[in-house]
């Protein structure tokens, strides 16, 4: 049974990296996003002050069994990579990577 | 080929010294992102959905070797092994970091390349026929005019925030080879009766969510008058062009509103009074510009044998080289679209290995072409099947030039932020479905390009066989168009009927060819039989 959650993600100002928020900090994996309520707007609003992150948002996801998954299509390709080039996403020694996004 | 003088290296220059500070004011935190995102896209340096990617702008299409080379380091030292070549002729880098772009353009200006008005509601690069200067069709080399044209747009003061982008393509032959009637305004070199040269202009053309063909508003304007009818032709847009709504800005729009008649009115009212002026550019600024694209060294007296004993390397001159206006020469298309492979995509060690091949076989010219190839243009026939054995050996020598497999695609939701659908798995299922050769041959000239959303970066309004891509409620779904065109006999496709899903549009696209293998008559092409016999037999075996 998954949950339907919300989740902040952006990109690492310097790198670009796809990232998620954690809670804490920032994962470049999406399984360790956390859901967020009404905080979001002030996790962002902070965030963005420390002029780390960029193009910070909240999205839908489902949350099951230690596993995040972002609701849309766009966002499960950002959480991989190009479903195009495995060899340069985030497991790229997993051939089964790429299994949840489409 | 146009070389820099002090001035085009001096503002290059600088344009890196200010962006490096520009970045380190942004990583200081002394910039927000509501203030550096303007100032970095002006670098051609956007945000997309993996990473920063960096679109570098290739002057009408037209490399170097030093050039070339340049470009396949960057993807090795900057990037992850490889580049993008786009339909606008450029070349686009997916994973860019944004402390490293002032370097990546520093090295860049070093070979007198840059990213300079690659994004923006500016004058884009223009793009131009890349056979130019080989093609024996062409009443003159086309470059000269879009090098002129380039100086006059960098930095143009008045037009830097137009009301949307603007895309400008020129040829000089009567075979449009630049889908130059789907442009903002296109630029077609001709000769009068007189033998003077000039230019036809066509505007308000373009693809995206409203395509439309450009009509002809003017039939002949002097070369030497063609930056003031240009500054006039953008004036008239700039000062009418619809600025309260983003779907509507564009010079299309403003054309098809007022209508061709009111704009040309308007324009020649405004060039008029722009030759009072005397903005002009002198003509022996032309002569200057011209001198660096005369003759870049082509042999006379050279034979035009070919040993065509080794039936690959024949398949691939019949499929891949045209002819040259100098005998002995060809000009030669590589084709970056090996079946199960991403359109457009090089990686550096392939880019490198072309610079080499123009370096030693090519007078040191490439040029990248529209469809996402790269053409030697002046290769020696002597020379051909050498070259062929160095592209086959790096994976380069596909035998597919304007076949079903020589696609078109946007990069889509695998890279683009503003994608609906994928593009290239669909590109890279379609060369799977149609790899054999002899079938592909056998359809003869299809041209099959795919967009991943309305923004029709992927031209799929200008395919024999155009595929759009959208978002049905979270769902990838493909749209199927047929009888599109983009060279002298310019039309837009028409959307079969309700969409696919990915394996859905290849049946139906198999269904489509077998509609035209069974209907066709004598030599035609796919879209001679389509405009021939109409969408109905192929709605039909396609719906059932």
């Amino acid at each position: 049974m998954s949950a339907k959650i919300k989740i902040i993600t952006g990109n690492d100002l310097r790198t670009g990296d796809v990232i998620w928020w954690t809670g804490e900090g920032w994962s470049r994996h999406v399984d360790n996003a956390v859901a967020v309520d009404h905080d979001a707007d002030a996790i962002i609003a902070r965030e963005n002050a420390r002029q780390v992150v960029t193009d910070t948002h909240v999205i839908d996801a489902f949350a099951a069994d230690g596993t995040v998954r972002p609701a849309h299509i766009k966002d499960r390709i950002r959480a991989l990579g190009p479903t195009v080039r495995l060899d340069l996403s985030l497991k790229p020694a997993d051939p089964q990577a790429g299994n949840w996004v489409i | 080929m146009y070389q820099y003088d002090q001035h085009d290296q001096a503002m290059v220059d600088a344009r890196v010294a200010e962006f490096r500070g520009q970045v380190a004011r942004r990583l200081s935190g002394e910039l927000t992102e509501d203030q550096f995102k303007p100032l970095r896209l002006k670098n051609g340096l956007y945000l997309q959905l993996h990473a920063y990617m960096l679109r570098v702008a290739v002057p009408y299409g037209t490399l170097n070797s030093a050039q070339m080379r340049v470009l396949g380091d960057i993807a090795d030292k900057y990037d992850r092994g490889y580049g993008h070549f786009t339909t606008r002729q450029n070349i686009q880098y997916n994973w860019i970091k944004l402390a490293d772009a002032p370097d990546i353009l520093a090295d860049l200006a070093k070979v007198q390349l840059h990213a300079i008005q690659t994004s923006g509601n500016c004058i884009r690069n223009t793009t131009a026929d890349h056979f130019a200067g080989a093609a024996a069709d062409e009443v003159a080399d086309p470059r000269p005019y879009a090098e002129l044209l380039r100086q006059w747009s960098t930095f143009h003061p008045e037009f830097d925030y137009l009301p949307r982008k603007f895309k400008v393509a020129i040829i000089a032959s009567e075979t449009d080879r630049a889908a130059m009637r789907l442009h903002d305004i296109g630029i077609q070199i001709v000769k009068n009766e007189a033998g003077e040269i000039g230019c036809k202009f066509f505007a308000g053309g373009g693809m995206g969510r409203t395509p439309m063909i450009a009509p002809c508003i003017a039939e002949f304007v002097p070369a030497l008058q063609m930056i003031s009818f240009l500054e006039a032709a953008l004036r008239v847009y700039n000062r009418h062009g619809r600025r309260d709504n983003k779907y509507k800005a564009r010079i299309k729009i403003l054309v098809h509103e007022i209508g061709v008649a009111e704009y040309s009115r308007q324009v020649q009212e405004e060039f008029a009074h722009i030759l009072t002026l005397g903005l002009e550019p002198p003509p022996a600024e032309l002569d200057r510009i011209k001198a660096m694209f005369a003759d870049p060294g082509l042999e006379t007296g050279l034979s035009d044998d070919l040993d065509r004993s080794d039936p690959d390397f024949a398949l691939w001159v019949d499929q891949n080289v045209h002819a040259h206006k100098q005998p002995g020469y060809a000009i030669v298309t590589i084709s970056l679209k090996p079946t199960g492979g991403i359109p457009g995509d090089a990686t550096a060690d392939q880019i490198r290995l072309m610079a080499d091949l123009a370096r030693d076989h090519s007078l040191d010219e490439l040029r990248v072409s529209h469809a996402q190839n790269i053409v030697l243009p002046h290769v020696k026939k002597a020379d051909l099947y050498r070259v062929w054995q160095a592209l086959d050996a790096a994976g380069l020598a596909t035998p597919n030039l304007d076949l079903i497999t020589d696609i078109i695609a946007c990069p889509g939701l695998d890279y683009c932020a503003l994608a609906n659908a994928r593009s290239i798995p669909l590109a890279q299922k379609i060369t799977e479905r149609f790899a054999d050769v002899g079938r592909q041959r056998e359809l003869g000239e299809l041209k099959l390009k795919i967009s991943g959303c309305i923004n029709a970066c992927g031209h799929h309004h200008a395919g024999h066989i155009g595929i759009l891509g959208v978002d049905r409620k979270g769902v990838e779904n493909y749209q199927l168009l047929l009888g599109g065109a983009e060279s002298a006999d310019t039309s837009l496709g028409t959307i079969t009927g309700p969409g696919f899903s990915e394996d859905g549009v290849v049946d139906a696209i198999e269904k489509v060819t077998d509609v035209y293998l069974a209907r066709r008559e004598g030599a035609e092409r796919f879209l001679d039989t389509y405009r021939r016999i109409g969408m109905v037999p192929f709605k039909e075996a396609i719906y059932g």
